[in-house]
């Protein structure tokens, strides 16, 4: 990614989705909740990418740290009452900090004692520490055990999202393109060259875990003041993985693809949600109404992965591969 | 004391299902170093297929029954066996020269069409999966209460085991299997039809995991298409936490993590089942990080 006009692009989405937030009246509730939740998968995938794009380890705990992060948050502005404009952006804005620090905290205790790990038992160890999170959220009596946590306020808009998401965007791209972050990339290509050059790959591998989890814990803030009811089944595996086929089809280590692809998947299925709901095919008289999309709309979209996969093993939006 | 051993043998019966997966996924790991996440699924497809073919065999079996039983669990196993063939076929097959990631993502997302095929063709409802055997009475020892679907589960699970165990150490394709887990391109120069192996290996693991998925049924006899989720997951654990790619290891691992689930939700807390697999795996791993009785992977530079 160029990083020449980074800021300016950053700025402009910032300033962008401060407009858009604007109009967020005029829109209804669903369509505004699925913007909402392309601005959180982007966050969360493009954080993931970090740790398993960049700096080449497995993760599949990304659901955890957002879990921790949503929870945290949540809990923080349960605490208030009615606020005005100001005080409650306030509160918000340092409710998603904590969710974020909690999250990061949480991914420094995953990341150091699983550093001995590799590939295959990392990814199984992260996955694990993912459900031990959701099973001590559900045994935890004060944030609502396995009942759910309803979350007071709904302060998430689309300022908040997709500034957010540029910030991410913009974090990620600026600390892999620096002189340190050249590490994350070399610990990925080539640990033990990496050490053999003065690279402490301990470290760096600690920081992306704490990074990404970082920003995972701030789009968990984002979506328990979005979606305003918090249930630690909601964070399960199957999340998780929802958000490595983001990085994985997006090719990792590739962050504008991986943007696309959490845009898309985000939105394949409300597509086929939507494609169920027409009720005939424009322009064809007598066709049948597609209400059998609605049944079979999970099943198509695992059938597009595999497909996806088989045809564009590179990622969706990789244009050569890397040499391995 | 008796309620110890209780436990101890509601532990052995659990982790004897858990072996049984966790060898499918230890066997094509140490063959294509790849997790094959749809094999919990293969496990729920075990079960269903017990659970249609069970009306048929009656027709012409007497069921329960123990001939009827078997009749059902050796069709089943070669149901998924033909499965597991054509799922590595047509899925994974393709991908064997890219990373394992996408192979990985591939096995995701097969996961995710038997899922979700499972709920459109047999309902998202749990199914009661009728009785297979019939109930012997057994005498009770000192206090301890057995239930024969245990001691059932216990004993097709040891002869299943030492059957794999004659396969892989004393037939031809055995030998093969070991070569090509070795190393496969020496093994191919050798000879060995590399992609015969691989598929023998599947359809032996989903054999297993089919096996697997109806004693399960038979000892909790409700099952949906999301069954083999949990199961798959914990059977993973177990293969990891005795050392992937390890036959030996495979059914340490899921006695290990069957046994410890169910003295830690007898005596602790049974809310925080679900998370003491991993919390045992993260403990072992921290202490050999590649896990019980596998080998150290040393890098070469």
């Amino acid at each position: 990614m160029n990083l020449r006009h980074a800021k300016t692009v950053l700025l402009g989405a910032i300033a962008l989705s401060l407009v858009a937030s604007l109009f967020s009246r005029h829109i209804s509730g669903y369509p505004l909740f699925v913007a909402y939740n392309i601005g959180i998968s982007l966050i969360m995938a493009v954080s993931l990418n970090l740790i398993n794009g960049y700096t080449g380890q497995f993760s599949l705990g990304h659901a955890g740290f957002m879990a921790v992060g949503a929870y945290s948050s949540a809990v923080i502005t349960n605490h208030f009452g009615d606020l005005n404009v100001f005080a409650a952006n306030a509160v918000f804005t340092f409710a998603l900090l904590a969710g974020g620090l909690a999250a990061a905290l949480a991914g420094l205790l995953v990341g150091v004692p699983t550093l001995r790990l590799r590939g295959d038992y990392l990814a199984i160890v992260t996955l694990g520490f993912g459900e031990i999170i959701r099973v001590i959220l559900q045994n935890m009596e004060a944030v609502g055990g396995a009942r759910g946590l309803s979350v007071t306020h709904g302060w998430t808009n689309l300022f908040w999202t997709f500034g957010l998401a540029a910030v991410t965007v913009y974090v990620v791209a600026a600390l892999v393109n620096s002189t340190y972050g050249r590490g994350f990339i070399a610990v990925r290509d080539d640990e033990v060259a990496a050490e053999a050059m003065g690279i402490n790959s301990t470290k760096y591998k600690v920081t992306a875990f704490a990074v990404g989890a970082f920003f995972a814990g701030i789009a968990g803030g984002l979506y328990a003041h979005a979606i305003q009811f918090l249930t630690p089944n909601g964070f399960g595996f199957m999340l998780s993985i929802a958000y490595v086929v983001m990085v994985i089809l997006g090719g990792m280590g590739n962050t504008i693809g991986v943007i696309l692809a959490a845009i898309l998947l985000t939105l394949l299925p409300e597509g086929l949600r939507m494609l169920a709901d027409i009720e005939h095919l424009p322009g064809i008289a007598g066709s049948r109404p597609l209400s059998w999309v609605e049944n079979t709309r999970m099943i198509i979209y695992s059938l597009l992965l595999i497909v996806l996969m088989l045809t564009r093993p590179q990622g969706l939006f990789t244009l050569r591969r890397r040499s391995r | 004391m008796t309620e110890l051993l209780q436990q101890l043998i509601n532990g052995l019966a659990l982790g004897s299902i858990l072996a049984l997966i966790a060898l499918g996924y230890t066997m094509v790991y140490g063959i294509l170093r790849f997790i094959n996440f749809a094999h919990g699924d293969v496990f729920m497809l075990g079960a269903f297929a017990g659970f249609y073919l069970a009306p048929k065999i009656a027709l012409v079996l007497p069921l329960p029954s123990i001939a009827g039983a078997l009749a059902v669990m050796i069709i089943a196993m070669a149901i998924c066996a033909a499965l597991g063939v054509l799922i590595e076929r047509f899925a994974y097959r393709p991908l064997r020269q890219q990373p394992k990631l996408t192979m990985l993502i591939t096995a995701i997302g097969v996961s995710l069409f038997l899922e979700n095929t499972g709920q459109f063709v047999f309902g998202a409802n749990p199914k009661k999966f009728p009785q297979l055997l019939p109930a012997y009475p057994l005498p009770q020892l000192g206090g301890l209460s057995f239930n024969s679907n245990q001691i059932v589960v216990i004993a097709v699970t040891a002869l299943l085991m030492i059957g794999l165990r004659f396969i892989v150490l004393k037939t031809r394709m055995g030998r093969a299997m070991r070569a090509v887990s070795f190393n496969p391109e020496a093994a191919a120069l050798m000879g060995v039809n590399t992609n015969v192996v691989i598929s023998f290996t599947f359809a032996l693991g989903s054999a297993l995991a089919a096996a697997a998925g109806i004693l399960f049924a038979m000892n909790y006899p409700s099952i949906d298409p999301l069954m083999g989720i949990l199961p798959g997951l914990k059977a993973f654990v177990a293969a990891v936490l005795g050392g992937i790619g390890n036959l030996p290891g495979a059914a340490l691992g899921g006695v290990i993590i069957g046994v410890t689930e169910t003295l830690v939700s007898g005596y602790v807390s049974s809310t925080y089942r679900d998370a003491i697999a991993f919390a045992v795996l993260i403990l072992i791993l921290l202490v050999k990080p590649s896990g019980l009785l596998g080998k150290k992977e040393v890098d070469k530079v």
